[in-house]
């Protein structure tokens, strides 16, 4: 699968790039490729003109490129200043600790005046904010290796609002001294106030690039997603009735309330990583004991997306993934009928399509794809109320995910609720409701009838929800 | 990771010594209460002389807990070497060094294997503590043995002012502070514990840092077993199967942690004067010496017990 | 043919190399008393096989997962149940009762500072393991330990020439596999040993699954120790020394992923076989416990560092 396609990037010295893009538009494999961690498939990498070869971590660390992402790279065991002498080589012998605290507390001091972050402090005291303004500092700390280009993805998530301000304050700075900065932020307003150029991706290639001076938030929104018809859908069925099968209750003006009855299908989208997975977890969580604020009348099965990680058993076969969930009732006087087992397991298999030789397959030898619908077999086989189905179409392809679509469609036909996070905008076309999160919160909620990418997008990047919490969904 | 609040979790390292050293006053204090006879120059000396091989061997252990790991096979390593000095060291020296030589660089080996292959300390350092136990029963059958005049002369020094052990402690108490925690060297293997993704991506090596500490903590494991058969002036199999517990429990009680790199070599060998000394104050109370080892696992279950316990308040 | 060797079961070498060894004893022995050696080292696979079967279980409960309290148990519920025993029939079953309320009684306190304390399990159970011998140590200056004619009968007995004891424990194996791979209990633990995350969100109960591994590996222990002291005609208190490596030892050579979620039972026998030849052999060649000693922790390590899962 390509995440990144013809993407040509001329990063200049002395000027800021802003990069934007909703999920999967390939920003993060970008970076990494500009970091080095991960290897081109195809093209090159030059700085100043010249072409590198052997391109990596290392390498890329020798020409001056810096990067901060938004997972740590501190070790909090150690002192702050302990940290800078992990990333310079150069500070050790007699007198490294002076040289490494007056190194930090230099860079601290020029990006974040007023941080009061004590060098000998153990980073696991600091908050998540002060362990980022540290990560930043010392990526832009020198010892003789200059610094040439920083890159900072998604760096001000973690800092507090004026720190935020500073760090961009001091990339002016910066560039003024011939550094080149790389910034991606979902604050499209921080993005807008201070980065020269700006480029748009989407769909794993570049859409736009632009001075930042002919840009505003809405065309920004407009380049990033696609207004796109949602596909039909009958629609059929008396929905929104009755007792919810989920509801959660809304948070004092700071998130939307949410609401899953039978036979819906409800969307979560926004930004990967701002909520939607834990609040599935929590979902989840609730199904079993008491959670404030959430309510589930239900059995539960959940599907996950990841599925190397929390999905799939790597020792089992198909058949002992798919029937997982189904044991209960496939025992008798304590023991589990195989050949009910294998009946069951086959039966899904068919159903869904399971490309594989035979149920007693090793899960883990199916494509991607097939073992998704292995996931999706155990949760339906479950025959829970409730389906949650976190970001399942990852790296599927597109054949199955169509199949996997159109099974959605019938179980909720067939009365009941699914929850669905997904991170691929097309998909909420599904949904008869869409909740939009962003940090944490869900800043919109949009009916079936209103949907439009658009409106996801913008939500995608809002602070809260528009004109405080309570706003009716339509 | 949870954010911490600015004052009580900047102090919150600082506190970390202060209570072991607390417990340690406290133990001074139990024992001049039951004992004060004990506080005299030869007294101090015979009741601390077991610190000297013990505090070497929680070294070690603390050596391999600082990269998230444990040796479960530090005690028959002591034995071991404790035997190679009662005999090859005694009757054929250079055959003696050797041995010992050819022991640090099985440790340093152990941990290699561990690196490479990507086993669990627990069971790898298990299995080896047979080999050691094994070894050493080859040498020593049966107890027996002597001790290189060098290592007994130095065990019975008798320094002017201040007993021998105090001396050795303090040497190893300011020795590991000054190796782990000021140089830059040692703050890396630290941060190997801490985060090894970020230490490797730095460009740091983490199959040499973690041979490194091994090899450190065979090393402290020889220092150990010499010290030892200078004191006993003679060897025996199993003398150091005790330490192995007392090595983990002194590290924890001392302010180490399992899992994330956080040592101190000052509250390790705080530690195991807590651990020596409760052993002590058994004696002296006179409850037999069988309860010394489950009384350093109860100590040990109560302290993480309560850590567990702060962490979730 | 070399591909029906590269999908035999992995429990099989452990079967081999025993039939190796065997071999090597009999050509050493020149044939004599062969029968004899096989069935002594029966005799103590047997116990090994015990222990091993509930630290097999807590291993495949997940990696970190291990109990080093079993010698501490093992002693502990030898003591006492032969204690209570007296050396009557009259006291077998309180005898019994109480050994394996002990061992009971070990596996909660072992999950308590596990699961309430969050202490991880190879510091627990070795803490715990100090503590259970400890009281050992205080009951033995005081007991008459004296097992009841009756179980030490049952111990050395035999049916159709076969020990009676092993003839039990191969069963309680079957029904040990047959258990881990054909109920819900058995399918939490796997599941929970391949992946915990993976086996909440699947539906199991991790909580419970976890509970039962070291409540099982608490009374096979004290079984292990019972049935030991009263083969042995008493409890000592080195009776289970060795029990500590043994134990696991021959859940590792045996095939048993160190990694979780892939127990073997069968090659728990073929490992303590092999073990138990190892020694034999080695006493028939005269060779010092050391060798011994040293051939256990090498093998171990050698079938570690060769057949753990590199994983990605």
């Amino acid at each position: 699968m390509r995440a990144l396609q013809g993407v040509d990037l001329d990063i200049d010295a002395g000027r800021m790039l802003g990069i934007v893009g909703h999920n999967g538009a390939g920003k993060s494999t970008l970076m990494q490729i500009i970091a080095g961690t991960l290897p081109p498939s195809s093209g090159a990498i030059a700085v100043a003109g010249a072409p590198i070869p052997a391109y990596g971590v290392r390498a890329a660390h020798a020409l001056g490129i810096r990067c901060v992402f938004q997972e740590l790279s501190l070790c909090p065991n150690l002192a702050v200043f302990e940290n800078v002498g992990i990333m310079h080589r150069s500070l050790r012998g007699a007198g490294w600790r002076g040289r490494a605290r007056h190194l930090i507390r230099a860079s601290l001091d020029a990006i974040f005046p007023g941080h009061g972050i004590d060098p000998d402090r153990q980073v696991s005291s600091l908050s998540i904010g002060e362990r980022q303004m540290v990560e930043i500092a010392r990526a832009f700390s020198e010892t003789e290796e200059k610094v040439r280009l920083v890159i900072l993805d998604e760096a001000t998530a973690s800092l507090a609002g004026h720190a935020a301000t500073q760090l961009l304050d001091f990339t002016r700075a910066a560039r003024a001294r011939g550094i080149a900065c790389v910034f991606i932020s979902h604050r499209l307003a921080e993005i807008l106030a201070y980065a020269d150029d700006i480029v748009v991706l989407r769909d794993g290639g570049i859409v736009g690039t632009a001075p930042a001076s002919g840009l505003d938030e809405d065309r920004l929104v407009a380049m990033m997603g696609e207004v796109r018809a949602p596909a039909g859908r009958d629609a059929g069925g008396a929905r929104s009735a009755g007792v919810p099968r989920v509801e959660a209750a809304a948070q004092d003006g700071e998130s939307l309330p949410l609401r899953v009855h039978a036979g819906e299908i409800v969307g979560l989208a926004g930004l990967a990583g701002h909520g939607q997975r834990a609040f599935l977890h929590r979902v989840f969580a609730a199904a079993r004991h008491r959670e404030r604020g959430l309510a589930v009348n239900g059995s539960i099965a959940h599907v996950s997306g990841d599925r190397a990680s929390e999905g799939i058993f790597p020792l089992w076969s198909v058949m002992r993934n798919i029937s997982a969930g189904a044991l209960g009732r496939l025992s008798r006087f304590g023991l589990i009928d195989p050949t009910a087992e294998r009946a069951l397991a086959e039966a899904w298999a068919r159903s869904l399509a399971i490309r594989t030789p035979t149920v007693s397959h090793l899960a883990t030898r199916l494509s991607g794809g097939n073992q998704q619908k292995v996931l999706v077999a155990r949760a339906l086989a479950s025959g829970a109320d409730i389906l949650l189905l976190d970001d399942p179409t990852r790296g599927v392809d597109v054949g199955t995910k169509r199949e996997l679509y159109a099974r959605m469609r019938a179980h909720a036909a067939g009365g009941h609720a699914i929850l669905w996070y997904t991170t691929e905008n097309a998909e909420l076309a599904e949904c008869d409701r869409v909740y939009v999160f962003s940090r944490g919160r869900i800043t919109d909620a949009i009916d079936r009838d209103a949907y439009s990418e658009d409106r996801v997008i913008r939500a995608s990047f809002a602070s809260a929800p528009p004109g405080g919490g309570f706003a009716r969904a339509g | 990771m949870p954010a911490g609040q600015p004052a009580l979790a900047a102090a919150l390292p600082r506190f970390k010594i202060a209570l072991p050293v607390a417990a340690l006053a406290a133990m001074f204090g139990i024992i001049f209460w039951i004992r004060p006879a004990i506080f005299s120059y030869f007294g101090i000396g015979l009741l601390l002389d077991l610190a000297m091989p013990a505090v070497f061997a929680s070294m070690a252990q603390m050596c391999v807990i600082a990269i998230n790991d444990i040796d479960l096979g530090i005690g028959p390593f002591i034995s071991l070497t404790s035997c190679i000095a009662a005999t090859l060291l005694v009757r054929a020296p250079a055959a003696g060094l050797l041995a010992l030589a050819a022991a640090i660089g099985a440790y340093a080996l152990m941990g290699g294997l561990i690196h490479v292959r990507r086993l669990p300390s627990i069971v790898v350092t298990l299995g080896a503590s047979f080999i050691w136990l094994g070894c050493a029963l080859l040498l020593l059958p049966s107890p027996g043995g002597g001790a290189p005049s060098l290592i007994a002369g130095f065990v019975n020094l008798s320094p002017p002012l201040v007993p021998l052990p105090i001396l050795v402690l303090a040497g190893a108490a300011f020795l590991g502070h000054l190796l782990l925690m000021r140089t830059a060297r040692g703050a890396v293997l630290r941060g190997i514990g801490g985060n090894a993704k970020a230490v490797e991506q730095a460009g740091w090596s983490l199959a040499r840092g973690r041979m490194l500490l091994y090899g450190i903590a065979g090393a402290c494991g020889v220092i150990a077993g010499l010290l030892l058969d200078g004191i006993n002036t003679s060897g025996d199999a199993t003398v150091g199967a005790q330490y192995t517990l007392t090595s983990i429990a002194a590290v924890i009680v001392g302010g180490g942690e399992f899992v994330g790199g956080d040592v101190s070599p000052v509250g390790t060998v705080t530690g195991t004067l807590i651990m020596l000394l409760t052993g002590s104050v058994l004696s002296f109370v006179n409850i037999s010496t069988s309860w010394q080892l489950s009384v350093e696992g109860g100590i040990l279950i109560v302290v993480l017990g309560l850590r567990a316990l702060a962490r979730t308040a | 043919m070399g591909q029906r060797f590269a999908n035999a079961p992995r429990w099989i070498w452990s079967y081999l190399a025993a039939a190796v060894v065997y071999l090597a004893i009999v050509v050493i022995a020149a044939g004599a008393g062969s029968f004899q050696t096989f069935s002594i080292a029966l005799q103590f696979a047997t116990f090994f096989v015990i222990a091993g079967l509930g630290q097999m279980l807590v291993i495949t409960a997940g990696p970190g997962n291990i109990d080093l309290s079993i010698p501490g148990v093992m002693t502990l519920a030898g003591y006492l149940a032969t204690g209570a025993m007296h050396g009557s029939n009259a006291g077998l079953l309180s005898g019994l009762a109480l050994g394996l309320l002990i061992g009971l009684g070990a596996g909660l306190f072992n999950l308590a500072l596990i699961r309430l304390l969050r202490i991880p399990p190879m510091v627990g159970t070795l803490a715990s393991g100090f503590i259970y011998q400890s009281a050992a140590i205080a009951y033995s200056s005081h007991a008459v330990t004296q097992p009841s004619p009756l179980l030490a009968a049952f111990t050395s007995g035999r049916v159709l020439g076969v020990s009676a004891m092993t003839v039990l424990f191969i069963l309680l194996t079957a029904a040990c596999a047959v258990g881990l791979q054909r109920t819900r209990a058995g399918r939490a633990v796997l599941a929970l040993g391949q992946n915990r995350r993976a086996a909440s969100l699947a539906g199991f109960r991790v909580g419970g699954a976890l509970s039962l591994v070291y409540l099982a590996s608490g009374l096979l222990a004290a079984i292990a120790g019972i049935l030991l002291a009263a083969y042995s005609g008493g409890a000592s208190l080195d009776m289970a020394r060795e029990y500590l490596l043994m134990s696991i030892a021959v859940v590792v050579i045996g095939g048993t992923s160190i990694a979780g979620g892939d127990p073997a039972p069968p090659g728990l026998w073929g490992s303590a076989m092999l073990l138990g030849l190892l020694v034999t052999m080695l006493n028939l060649l005269h060779m010092p416990e050391g060798v011994r000693l040293i051939a256990t922790g090498g093998v171990i390590i050698g079938v570690l560092a060769v057949a753990t899962p590199q994983g990605p």
